[in-house]
């Protein structure tokens, strides 16, 4: 796979970048022709300016060797390494390959401590320590950004270490949220229910569920409301649904807040909420030592 | 035609004047970001948040203190050793008044979020054209002034200040080529890896030309001046001159080791930052060995303890430059704060220090006096600013290497030893290290700010007439 489009560009970089770096010695050897006999002082150019004026000192010999060091260092590198067009060097080193080399290394080294677990049962792994301790070292890596180091989760990342799921705390639901990931979204309903009245009504009727404080009067009216509008996907009574992630209303859980102002803004702004697909960088046993992390934490299997 | 007998000394000044302004804004504005790291809570409101600050940070030290700083010495040497009053008094005049509207609107823009996301050219477009303008005026000005000259030869000072200013208009006018689609929203030119390259083709440059080579410019004048000492050597200003402003164009690519930038431009961006290191030295040696026959003087005027140390900094940051672009250590240093200190290196000890030094050399004279109202302060200043220096740079040195070190540490069943939480946990003592060294290096500003104003309060502003040139 080369990244010219045509050969002429790859001898077009190689030629000038040989070019310049010969160029840099050429033009300080050049320039280096002018020698000190010894105790001889060094006199000025002749020319002033406000004042100032230069001697004529040859260049520092130390420092011609250095500058001369790094053109021959560079040579040699480009001989070895890619650097010339499409020349993909002696030592046919690239940075793909070395990525792909370190994969393989960490995959013949780390593989076996991994995959170990996955002829076990989940339950079987949840419930052994040493498979717990990696299984946390995971999570710390991969999913404590969002869930937060002890997994208790933040607004808008939901707690796992709750009983509440929002798409079902079975192994398969766990393991196929990690593998895939998920989107939660909720419409924004305000125009649909009729206005900022009737979205106050079925906010109160939420509050109920939740057996939160509430306006009586409102709660009722919202009840028809949400009747309507609401109860496809979290249910008439408001205990959701976990086929599509809509989350139960009446445990007092809240992934985007519990107080008035917050379920308004659920309601009429409407909910985006992803959780990213992990299939493509983590391998099977990962996923199987990750799902019985989360069933560990959860409370489902006891160590 | 009493005009043309002065030197136009107005514009030195109002330049002279802002670096000190901008110099205490820009460091004020860093000392809240460093102590945001510190304390997160400081990030109270949306227009104060570390995001939109950082960009203000880096603009307003790089382009506003930096930027007036090589303004007000460029026209000051480039007339006094042209020995010719600066060309065209009123396009002078519209580079200070255009470069300070841009530094304004550029403290308005950015903190309310307006950004190009280009780092060191986060300015959007409306700004970046007044800024290309400004720039095709200096270099008018500056140009025009070396055709006027009386002397038969151009000096070196000169040949950095004129790189610096072609180089900087064509970096800037390439990577801020944008598809606007309001006033205060456009699209790069560039897509993926491409605006990737031309990015820090820009931005590596930027630190090449405009606070390296304008730098050596000001080097140049003001270290024979001081020392009292020819030049050392003309030819090996001619070789690195040369071969530094050859060699900086292709350096870029090292900020993008072990991306998706291809092999053969990451092995020539590393391989030329390497050839880099000599021709950067060059100008070390140059202003180092000028001091021959007057290292005495090193050790009661401070002004040149200024110019001496800002070469030593120069020449440590210019060797941990190529060494940070070797691949290996880049896989270890970069993202980390390691880029942070040495960036840091630079700025504060070589750019830093160089403006400090050449200010106190030139704020007494743009006012009829020898020198400033107290060289003690001068003094205190510069140990002041070179405690903070090292302060600053030992801390994030260790925590950048620290960092490196913890991100690439693997435990036995190959998960990583630490959470990205950790390394930052870590941390906090060294940023407080680093608040405390810009802490000093920012009091060492205030120091010179009421030193400046002690030296010009009361002053009349003078004009000296313009020397006749020597004929040998």
């Amino acid at each position: 796979m080369s990244d010219f489009v045509h050969d002429g560009w790859s001898f077009y970089i190689a030629i000038i970048t040989v070019v310049s770096l010969l160029a840099c010695g050429v033009f300080l050897k050049a320039l280096s022709t002018q020698k000190l006999a010894r105790g001889e002082q060094a006199g000025t150019t002749g020319h002033t300016w406000d004042g100032l004026q230069e001697l004529n000192n040859p260049m520092p010999r130390w420092w011609m060797w250095l500058f001369y060091i790094t053109i021959v260092f560079s040579f040699a590198y480009l001989i070895l390494y890619p650097g010339l067009g499409s020349y993909a060097g002696y030592l046919g080193w690239s940075s793909q390959g070395q990525y792909k080399g370190e994969q393989q290394q960490a995959a013949e080294v780390y593989g076996p401590v991994i995959d170990r677990f996955l002829k076990q049962d989940v339950l079987v792994v949840a419930a052994n320590p040493e498979a717990r301790e990696i299984g946390q070292r995971l999570f710390l890596n991969y999913c404590a950004q969002c869930h937060g180091s002890d997994a208790g989760g933040s607004r808008g990342y939901p707690s796992l270490r709750d009983a509440d799921w929002l798409y079902g705390g079975t192994t398969d639901a766990i393991r196929s949220t990690i593998l895939n990931g998920r989107n939660g979204v909720m419409p924004p309903l305000g125009a649909a229910l009729g206005g900022s009245d009737e979205v106050r009504d079925v906010v109160h009727h939420v509050l109920a569920l939740a057996g939160r404080t509430h306006d009586g009067l409102r709660a009722q009216r919202g009840k028809a409301k949400f009747a309507t509008t609401c109860v496809a996907c979290h249910g008439a009574d408001g205990k959701g649904n976990q086929q599509i992630g809509a989350p139960n209303l009446s445990d007092d859980i809240w992934l985007h807040g519990g107080t008035e102002a917050a379920i308004t803004e659920s309601i009429v702004k409407g909910r985006m909420n992803q959780m990213p697909g992990h299939k493509d960088f983590l391998d099977e046993g990962k996923i199987h030592l990750l799902t019985a992390y989360v069933l560990g934490i959860s409370g489902r299997v006891k160590p | 035609m009493q005009e043309q007998s002065t030197y136009n000394y107005n514009v030195v000044r109002q330049f002279s004047i802002m670096t000190v302004v901008w110099g205490i804004v820009g460091m004020l504005v860093g000392l809240f970001i460093a102590a945001q790291l510190i304390w997160p809570e400081l990030n109270f409101a949306s227009w104060l948040s570390y995001g939109r600050l950082r960009p203000l940070h880096t603009n307003a030290v790089v382009f506003a203190f930096g930027g007036s700083a090589l303004f007000a010495t460029s026209y000051y040497v480039v007339q006094r050793t042209c020995h010719a009053r600066l060309f065209c008094d009123r396009l002078a005049a519209f580079t200070f008044w255009g470069w300070q509207a841009v530094i304004v609107l550029a403290a308005v823009t950015l903190p309310m979020g307006y950004t190009s996301s280009k780092e060191y050219a986060e300015l959007e477009w409306p700004i970046d054209i007044l800024i290309a303008l400004v720039w095709v005026a200096y270099a008018v000005v500056f140009f025009g002034t070396i055709v006027k000259r009386k002397t038969p030869h151009i000096y070196v000072a000169n040949w950095f200040f004129g790189a610096f200013i072609l180089t900087v208009a064509v970096l800037h006018i390439v990577n801020s080529a944008a598809i606007p689609v309001s006033l205060t929203k456009s699209y790069s030119a560039y897509a993926g890896v491409q605006d990737a390259m031309v990015q820090w083709w820009y931005g590596h440059n930027a630190v090449g030309f405009f606070l390296t080579a304008g730098f050596l410019g000001m080097m140049y004048y003001f270290i024979p001046k001081q020392a009292g000492r020819p030049v050392y050597s003309y030819r090996l200003s001619v070789v690195h001159f040369w071969s530094l402003i050859f060699t900086y164009m292709w350096a870029g690519p090292h900020h993008l080791h072990y991306t998706a930038l291809p092999d053969w431009a990451q092995s020539i961006g590393m391989l030329f930052s390497l050839v880099l290191l000599a021709p950067s030295w060059g100008g070390m040696i140059n202003g180092i060995m000028t001091l021959s026959g007057a290292w005495h003087k090193l050790r009661t005027d401070p002004i040149l303890k200024f110019l001496v140390v800002s070469l030593s900094f120069y020449g440590m940051s210019t060797f941990e430059g190529p060494m940070m672009a070797i691949k290996t250590v880049n896989a270890l240093s970069h993202y980390t704060d390691w880029t942070v200190g040495h960036v840091h290196s630079g700025a504060l000890g070589w750019v830093g220090m160089v403006s400090i030094g050449s200010l106190y050399y030139l704020i007494p004279r743009l006012y009829g006096r020898t020198e400033m109202y107290s060289m003690q302060l001068v003094t205190l200043h510069f140990w002041v600013a070179t405690i903070g220096i090292v302060l600053y740079i030992a801390a994030m040195w260790i925590a950048g290497v620290m960092q490196g070190l913890m991100w690439r540490a693997v435990n036995p069943d190959g998960t990583l030893t630490y959470a990205f939480v950790e390394s930052v946990k870590a941390t906090y003592p060294y940023y407080a290290v680093r608040l405390l060294g810009g802490l000093l290096y920012f009091s060492g500003m205030l120091i010179m700010a009421w030193n400046v104003w002690k030296t010009v309060a009361g002053q009349k502003a003078v004009d000296m007439p313009v020397t006749a040139a020597a004929h040998a």
